[in-house]
């Protein structure tokens, strides 16, 4: 005996954003049975996360977990999902959103085989946006290698020159539309899950800090990326100015978070992210000095305390529990000074150190731009506050609070099952 | 199905410039095979090519020799048809460019003794497919004889009710067990609690009525308290659990299995089958057999197991350089706030105005750790309790001392809040010492912000003890099942009913039961309810999988089930015991049962299985072992120096887009070794290597995941049962006189494609300094 083998009740579900929250909604629910749409704004899915080398505290790659989510959607048809596509507007109410979508050129068509002949083909180079700059890609590129969908791009900024025709003349598959152009179009949805992620806060506005004026002093996102296999240098962390191999590395936490200047939020993740780069470091550095300087080592729970205590064992990592409130590069070496208050022997403490990671914190995507949905509500920072009577629109991940991928895929898969309860209510 | 196949090679992407297409085509043909190449199979005149052979000509097995699987898969993906991708851009040509190996000239074409080893691998791999194709079957879905979609709630504390709620709201009909006699768990006796919602800046009065009114008003939740779930039997969408009172013995209460010292005799040594049933039977007297199910119990089709968590409960002296157990006026934070519940704040030594508070967050001794169990919570739960003394009293002061204060993500507004709140002091600080002064407590203090030792007296001092999951005593959900009765490996996570994984919080492991709330982790009541929902949706999924006759993550929407040919079976438990999720029980004798809608469909127990009786439609011991038999082994009476052929079982999870991404970076590796990718290390069963090596194959590697406590194996235990696995093989190896070397396991990361080929060229030239397999030729 079996039931009625269709989803429960009908209606779909927009999820906005396919980086890992957005994925664990959309995949969620269409597991269940519910047709779910994703629109991301970049090239590829996968957001955020796509950009780690690894997670903590298992230190396990990311595109792990990313793999496994890509063959979900995959192999199933509820899933339909549009990249380089922005929500331009929203109409209706819960159970009944008009949703205009705006998809933007890729200048590649499906035709697209992966084959590289246009990237080869091209001679533009322009800054990794990826690899938040620390090396160029070519006017015509793979976002990155585990890119799903593996399709190339044609960068806006070449269109219109040779070089745009160059990537044309070298696809034997007539992939490459240089005419290609913005197109919008209307979906009917029940309700929608934001799932609009973060962006590393802008080290350049923490003036103290250095960062923009000293080539050694880069952001704990970029550190990511360059301990990435795929990333700029293979893997290998090296100091900006000269490339040279790091002595020693000096970690600066709460780099504009719990700042009233900045972000009065703690961000939740910077503490363990740390911890984790300091286990990036120590696998290619056995004999270098890290210094970490912080106000509270937040590593909640049994899994991430255990990590901590394993990181306290390494004689080489220094912890000072204070606030740092200005650094100074030296002209000769391009070492860098951090000046830190220790908050409990009160004494002032001056570290050189040939690298500094600055831990900044987590803002919202919302923060700078509100989303177009007149009914969604913001913090003041622009989380998005969930109203769950209402229904119809939620917000999901780190778009909702600061929080680690563990927390954030539980929220996720949580704000599938509110979506799926707005469609029921109808 | 009667099958139709029809051969098609892609001669794109750089494939028609690599290999000889015709000799490859030709491989086809010699079979009977209809084969077509196209320049460009996946454009649209591609596929129309393959969608009018499917409606005209009616095949209905087509093998397409193009890219890898990963790419593609909603072009060739044809209903009702089975499709083998075989792999030659990125497994051949990609991966074996032509400056590196290059083609033979005309010239050594002619010479018999000559051979192109890009070629030889893209033939292998079409006759690999050939074969695979020839024994697979479309997979049909497992239906249920009975199927029901009520969910059972473990708990009914404020996790448990969110759960039942969030899923009575979407229609499905819910059943709550709580063994005391009221529903609200411990939130329940709480005087306040913390925010739950923007600002996060003031306490507020618990959930807990707001969610008992709830379940109440709503018409498909059931509630019984005083209840407890005596077993769970069965599969999700058919569990039959049996309830009953709080601590009564009844003969469905679950059987345990033997624990290890009951499995040995005196000396040590292992009992036999029979000794340990009468000893298994002894020790569970008087409980009936897990396969047999109450006939009064009730049916459900999914479990959420919010049962929540205790108070942890001091050792005898353990905080006594803290006072407690010294005096009644230091007490744990759960008493705390059980004297705040009941009204004033007043000392339980003498009922006096505790106007003065010390709240220790870390026992001291040195380190910086907090208490056990204690999460980010404690340092919040100290936050509201501070918050209560000056709330209590005008001229009220809290003191607290902490190492780290734990107010992650937006919690700090609160954290700021009570920094606000005049009366409340917070320091960094390790308390040393409590001991008494007269009437109060002297509390003594090192490392502080606001000096180096400093000391405090205090009315009371409250230790921030944490939260204990209460399965640490007892697995709760009394599962049934011959693996035992609870989740499995809650040791590597302190007892916590807790995933392994970052990407997938809701793995318990047991298909169709979830975990939520403080179970699983210290959370607040924000936490639990944002947890709770996440569990009830994984509840409705499961039930609504199963209904399809489909499998849950990871491999969801998989059809194929495990079928079993028993007449073969020699009741050698293997399958039972290495299941990952304990989908197998087996009966007196020794027999399993499979549970299809408890499987993930990994294909460990096919891995396990000695006499080869467990396969699914697309992936069996027979569809592989013909792939490798298909391989062709150059001897030494066709070349005077044959290469070499090494075969490699490779996860298709992880290490076989890791081949991909290497493909796609132009990284080559040997073009003797042969991979075909399994689902799952655990799947591999050692008859594939034992035939590869007695058909003159050189050496077998195996390529998998990360094992031990950080596993990375998504099916938990599979690349650790195949290492086993592969340590025994090198006994069996040894009586055929062939190096243990020969066969290998090797763990590979999805990023760490760029390591790969060395390890696979190092592989072969190892094996080729041992020189070709003895038994090629015979």
């Amino acid at each position: 005996m079996t039931e009625d083998k269709s989803a429960p009740f009908s209606g779909s579900i927009m999820v906005v954003g396919g980086g890992i929250s957005g994925l664990t909604t959309a995949l969620e629910a269409a597991e269940v049975g519910y047709e779910v749409f994703i629109v991301e704004k970049n090239p590829y899915l996968g957001g955020r996360v796509a950009q780690l080398n690894q997670y903590f505290p298992k230190l396990c790659p990311p595109t792990c977990g990313l793999e496994i989510n890509f063959r979900r959607i995959k192999d199933n048809p509820n899933i339909k999902f549009f990249t380089l596509a922005e929500v331009e507007k929203v109409s209706g109410g819960p159970g009944n959103y008009s949703v205009t979508l705006k998809l933007n050129p890729r200048y590649v068509n499906e035709n697209c085989t992966g084959c590289g002949a246009c990237a080869e083909a091209c001679q533009t180079e322009l800054p990794s946006e990826f690899n938040f700059g620390l090396n160029k890609t070519k006017g015509a590129y793979l976002p990155h290698e585990m890119a799903f969908p593996s399709r190339y791009v044609i960068s806006p900024q070449i269109i219109g020159t040779e070089d745009a025709k160059r990537c044309q003349e070298a696809c034997q598959y007539n992939a490459v539309d240089l005419e290609m152009k913005a197109k919008t179009i209307e979906l009917n949805v029940g309700s929608m899950v934001w799932a609009t992620g973060w962006e590393p806060y802008d080290a350049a506005k923490i003036d103290n800090l250095g960062f923009g004026r000293y080539p050694n002093i880069i952001t704990n996102m970029m550190l990511e990326r360059l301990a990435a296999p795929n990333g700029p240098t293979k893997g290998q962390i090296l100091r900006p100015s000269d490339d040279k191999a790091p002595e020693s590395i000096a970690f600066v936490q709460c780099a504009g978070s719990r700042d009233e200047n900045h972000l009065p939020y703690c961000s939740y993740i910077c503490c363990m992210a740390s911890l984790k780069h300091a286990t990036y470091i120590r696998a290619r550095y056995p004999e270098a000095k890290i210094y970490i300087f912080y106000i509270d080592m937040r590593t909640p729970g049994y899994r991430y305390e255990k990590f901590y205590q394993n990181i306290k064992e390494d004689k080489n990592v220094f912890f000072i529990k204070g606030k740092v409130a200005e650094v100074q590069e030296s002209a000769d070496n391009r070492q860098i000074t951090v000046v830190a208050e220790n908050a409990v022997t009160g004494e002032k403490i001056r570290q050189a150190v040939d690298l500094v990671v600055l831990a900044t914190g987590m803002q919202p995507t919302a923060a700078k731009n509100k989303l177009p949905a007149g009914e969604l509500k913001y913090t003041e920072d622009g989380f998005i506050i969930n109203d769950m009577e209402r229904g119809g629109m939620f917000g999901a991940g780190c778009a909702n609070k600061p929080a680690d991928v563990v927390s954030s895929n539980q929220n996720a898969t949580g704000m599938a099952l509110k979506a799926i309860q707005t469609l029921v209510r109808r | 199905m009667d099958k139709k196949y029809g051969v098609y090679i892609c001669t794109g992407c750089g494939i028609g410039d690599a290999l000889d297409i015709k000799s490859l085509s030709d491989i086809a043909a010699d079979e009977g095979l209809s084969c077509q190449t196209h320049p460009f199979l996946c454009s649209q005149e591609g596929v129309a090519l393959l969608k009018s052979d499917i409606s005209e000509k009616g095949v209905n097995t087509l093998m397409i020799a193009a890219c890898s699987r990963r790419v593609n898969y909603d072009v060739f993906r044809f209903d009702g048809c089975i499709v083998d991708r075989i792999n030659i851009r990125e497994g051949v040509v990609w991966s074996h460019g032509r400056s590196e190996f290059p083609a033979l000239t005309e010239e050594e074409k002619a010479d018999e003794d000559k051979f192109d080893r890009v070629q030889m691998m893209a033939e292998d791999y079409l006759r690999m497919g050939m074969a695979r194709t020839e024994k697979v079957k479309l997979p049909e879905p497992y239906q249920l004889e009975n199927f029901t979609k009520k969910i059972l709630v473990i708990g009914g504390g404020v996790t448990g009710m969110s759960a039942a709620l969030d899923a009575a709201k979407c229609g499905y009909e819910v059943t709550i067990v709580e063994k005391e006699a009221q529903l609200g768990g411990n939130v329940a006796e709480w005087r306040r609690q913390l925010p739950v919602a923007a600002p996060y800046e003031t306490l507020i009065p618990t959930v807990v009525d707001g969610k008992i009114k709830a379940v109440e008003a709503a018409a498909n939740i059931t509630v019984k308290t005083e209840t407890e779930v005596a077993r769970i039997a069965g599969e999700p969408g058919n569990f039959t659990v049996t309830l009953k009172n709080v601590g009564e013995k009844t003969e469905f209460d679950v059987p345990f299995p033997l624990p290890p010292e009951m499995k040995v005799d005196e000396k040590g040594k292992e009992l036999d089958v029979d000794a340990l049933l009468v000893k298994y039977k002894a020790y569970n007297e008087g409980k009936k057999d897990i396969l047999q199910f109450d006939p009064n119990g009730e049916k459900f089709g999914a479990v959420v197991l919010a049962a929540g968590w205790r108070p942890y409960e001091a050792k005898d002296g353990e905080f006594a350089h803290l006072g407690l157990g010294q005096t009644p006026d230091v007490v744990t934070n759960y008493q705390f706030e059980q004297i705040a519940a009941k009204g004033k704040i007043v000392r339980p030594s003498d009922g006096k105005e505790a106007k003065s508070v010390v709240f220790v967050q870390s026992p001291g001794s040195g380190d910086d750790a907090d208490f056990a169990y204690t999460g980010a919570v404690t340092s919040m739960v100290a936050l509201k309790q501070a918050k209560y003394v000056c709330d209590d009293y005008a001229d009220g002061k809290a003191y607290v001392f902490y190492q780290h204060m734990r107010t992650p993500g937006l919690s700090e507004n609160f954290y700021k809040s009570m920094q606000q709140t005049p009366g409340i002091f917070l320091t960094k600080g390790e308390v040393t010492g409590v001991s008494k002064n007269g009437s109060t407590l002297a509390v003594a203090a090192s490392n502080t912000l606001l000096g180096e030792n400093i000391q405090v007296n205090a009315d009371m001092v409250v230790l921030a003890t944490g939260m204990v999951p209460v399965t640490v005593d007892d697995p709760v959900v009394n599962l049934a099942y011959r693996q035992g009765p609870g989740f499995r490996d809650n040791a590597i996570f302190n007892g916590y009913a807790d995933s392994n994984f970052i990407c997938f919080p809701y793995e318990t492991q047991r298909t169709g039961i979830y975990a939520a709330g403080a179970i699983r982790r210290s959370m607040t009541v924000e936490e639990s309810v944002e947890d709770a929902t996440g569990a009830a949706l994984k509840a409705i999924q499961c039930i609504e999988s199963v209904n399809r006759g489909v499998a849950v993550h990871p491999r969801s929407g998989d059809m194929t089930f495990p079928d079993f040919f028993f007449q073969r079976c020699t009741q050698c438990k293997r399958c039972t015991e290495e299941c990952p999720f304990g989908a197998l029980d087996d009966d007196e004798k020794g027999t399993p049962k499979p549970n299809p809608a408890r499987c993930r469909r990994c294909g460990t127990c096919m891995g396990a299985c000695p006499e080869r009786i467990i396969g699914f439609a697309d992936y069996n011991v027979d569809s592989i072992g013909s792939m490798v038999k298909s391989i062709k082994v150059p001897s030494a009476d066709e070349y005077s120096d044959p290469p070499f052929r090494i075969l490699g079982l490779v996860c298709e999870n992880d290490a076989l887009p890791a081949l991909d991404i290497a493909a796609l970076n132009k990284l080559s590796y040997s073009a003797d070794v042969r991979l075909i990718p399994v689902r799952c290390l655990g799947s591999v069963n050692v008859i594939w290597i034992k035939d590869a090596l007695s058909q003159g194959m050189d050496g077998v590697f195996l390529l998998g995941c990360k094992h031990g406590d950080d596993y990375q194996c998504h099916f938990v235990k599979g690349s650790e049962l195949a290492s086993i696995r592969m340590k025994k093989i090198g006994e069996a190896l040894q009586s055929l006189a062939l190096e243990n070397e020969r066969v290998a396991q090797f763990e590979v990361a999805i990023d760490e494609y760029d390591k790969l080929p060395k390890m696979i060229n190092d592989f072969v030239e190892m094996v080729e300094g041992l020189g070709p397999n003895p038994f090629k030729g015979f």
